[in-house]
């Protein structure tokens, strides 16, 4: 629009007399003060993550089934292994809450002691990804230059590895174990992470308080872990979260195709996959307690994911 | 631009033969000779399939007849079923996965994106929160498990459509359901993020008021922008397609490759797991390559020829 050329708006506040106007009593004490309490970064995060319904409701399944992962195969009176076949694809009842499977094993048992395996290869396949991650892609996006240039290649080829295919490959040969697939599923897992950290890096690297920091004198170490790694956590909390479930899937998807952790013993992949054929014949809840879980955990997990990506992006903070 | 892809094209060739020689290493770590079984435990036999197999050859001219080998596209002949050669076995296979792959393809890219523009454009809207819904579930859902939902309510309660094998389109629906909703649900999220994005711009609103159509303008001028994410997660969906494939094509009996590679891998049939990986490796890496290129071409904002600089 143009600027505005009748005169008389133009001129209005001139016709606004002075003695409308009044001095009000200003009090230097307080004039400084802030009207809210200043929150952290986390502080707010925390803020935000709890005012999104569904992500907290991801946290909270998550929390039960970490739970029932620890305590569930104590509350049953029943083993995870021993067969009992006369009491075969038993349906849920009082005694079996979620039904037998088709060696008479207790499905409920069998559920909880394959959410600790699920579970477990997760949450290190994460841990173990950020580590070699943190590490790898830090040192890339710190020192730059050459070391990044020849860093940054190796990734790059790593990352053209088809990642599933190199976890079979892996797998065909070493014994299969709990080790072995977490092990597998870390060779080429850190590499997403790794490229995360390092762009964010070189990003913060950059930034005037990094160069005041260094001004100051203080040694790479500390500027690395004082300064650019607080100042990363957030992607690298949300690639955690996305990690988790693609470790579980992966996990259950080898256990699927003969791959993984190997019956009788109990992991979600096994049990869905034992209980192919029963499902044709209608016993239904062999394959639906663990489809279920495995579902709702990955679900669980991505909106947490969601939930926690607009909670820790600082660009959103109100 | 022609730089760009000789750097592309000298990384794919690396990765390639990474995996190559790792297939190797692996093949000959592995304990004992591949004939060791019950039915050839004749000493001199042994021998004899031994050097007919160059196995008593030493490692390094075994790994250069192997590059050969591999090189040649000849893969080898299969341990556990006779008179076979892994050629044999792709040759059959191949078509039947790459028709599934395409057709699974196809169906994930256009579903998605019309969903994820449907969403953006009924932003905060009960469409959008219920196609958001349905993508995060397509996500969250193993496609083993949805596979086996859609057997059991679709081909066994209703009896809408064939329970297995692969012979006319009503085979395909559920395998291409099954495998397509993962893929859809991921490409449906990333168009609806970039399409909000996109829409909020200058030249969109520049575009309405200039009074262009208004499909017009989402087909022609934001779709456009809106779709390169979705270009640049080809690969790795492609790559989740494909091992999609193993469990999709057992579940169904589907005679393809994947089924191959899975029961060679319950068989430990080594020759077989070994050439399936190559070829699978090589194509999804070949594949990647393909579309790093198209990305390169088809965004005009990515200047490849500052490389060149570099």
């Amino acid at each position: 629009m143009k600027k505005n050329s009748n005169p008389r708006i133009r001129n209005s506040h001139r016709q606004v007399p002075d003695e409308w106007f009044t001095w009000r009593e200003r009090d230097q004490s307080t004039a400084e003060r802030l009207s809210r309490p200043s929150l952290s970064y986390w502080e707010d995060a925390w803020k935000r993550l709890v005012k999104n319904k569904l992500a907290m409701s991801g946290l909270f399944f998550l929390i039960g089934l970490v739970t029932m992962a620890i305590i569930g195969p104590i509350l049953s009176p029943y083993d995870v292994h021993t067969n009992d076949l006369p009491n075969q694809y038993q349906p849920p009842s009082a005694e079996h809450w979620f039904g037998t499977d088709s060696h008479g094993r207790d499905v409920f048992t069998r559920t909880w002691y394959g959410a600790r395996i699920s579970l477990f290869v997760g949450l290190m396949a994460a841990l173990i990804d950020v580590s070699i991650g943190i590490i790898y892609g830090g040192l890339s996006g710190y020192k730059g230059g050459r070391t990044d240039n020849i860093m940054m290649r190796i990734i790059e080829i790593l990352y053209g590895l088809p990642y599933l295919l190199v976890v079979i490959l892996l797998l065909v040969v070493l014994e299969p174990s709990l080790t072995t697939i977490i092990i597998a599923l870390t060779v080429t897992g850190w590499v997403g992470m790794a490229r995360i950290v390092r762009g964010q890096v070189l990003q913060i690297k950059n930034y005037e308080f990094v160069l005041a920091s260094k001004s100051f004198g203080t040694k790479t170490p500390r500027i690395i872990r004082k300064n650019l790694l607080p100042n990363t956590m957030g992607p690298i909390i949300v690639q955690m979260t996305l990690t988790v479930p693609s470790a579980i899937f992966a996990e259950a998807f080898l256990s699927f195709i003969g791959l993984g952790i190997q019956s009788p013993y109990a992991s979600w992949g096994v049990m869905a996959s034992d209980s192919l054929g029963a499902i044709l014949s209608g016993n239904w809840w062999t394959l639906f307690f663990p489809a279920f879980f495995i579902s709702f955990t990955m679900f669980a997990f991505n909106v947490l994911g969601d939930g926690l990506q607009d909670a820790l992006d600082p660009k959103l903070r109100k | 631009m022609l730089r760009y892809i000789l750097k592309r094209l000298l990384i794919m060739v690396i990765t390639l033969w990474i995996i190559v020689t790792l297939t190797f290493v692996l093949m000959v770590s592995i304990p004992g000779s591949p004939f060791n079984s019950d039915q050839t435990s004749n000493e001199t036999v042994q021998e004899n399939l031994e050097r007919h197999y160059n196995l008593d050859k030493p490692y390094h001219i075994q790994y250069l007849l192997y590059l050969k080998s591999i090189a040649t596209l000849e893969f080898g002949p299969s341990i556990k079923q006779p008179n076979q050669t892994v050629n044999d076995l792709l040759g059959r296979s191949f078509p039947i996965s790459f028709e599934l792959g395409m057709v699974t393809i196809i169906v994930a890219v256009i579903s998605g994106i019309l969903l994820g523009i449907i969403a953006a454009l009924r932003h905060n809207g009960i469409v959008d929160y219920l196609a958001m819904g349905v993508a995060v579930l397509g996500i969250s859902i193993p496609n083993f498990i949805l596979a086996t939902l859609l057997i059991q309510q679709l081909a066994v309660n209703a009896e809408w459509f064939p329970v297995a094998t692969w012979s006319s389109p009503a085979h395909m629906v559920l395998p291409v359901l099954a495998l397509a909703t993962g893929p859809m649900a991921i490409i449906a999220r990333l168009t609806r993020s970039t399409m909000l994005e996109v829409l909020t711009q200058d030249y969109i609103k520049m575009a309405r008021a200039k009074g262009l159509n208004p499909w017009k303008i989402i087909f022609k001028h934001a779709l456009r922008n809106a779709l390169m994410p979705v270009v640049t997660i080809m690969g790795t969906l492609l790559a989740g397609i494909l091992t999609g494939t193993f469990v999709i094509e057992q579940i169904f009996a589907i005679p393809g490759m994947g089924k191959y590679f899975v029961e060679s891998i319950n068989h430990r049939d080594y020759p077989v797991i070994m050439g399936t990986t190559v070829f699978y490796s090589s194509f999804l890496i070949i594949m990647l390559f393909l579309v790093d290129i198209a990305y390169g071409i088809l965004d005009p904002r990515i200047k490849v020829n500052k490389k060149e600089g570099e």
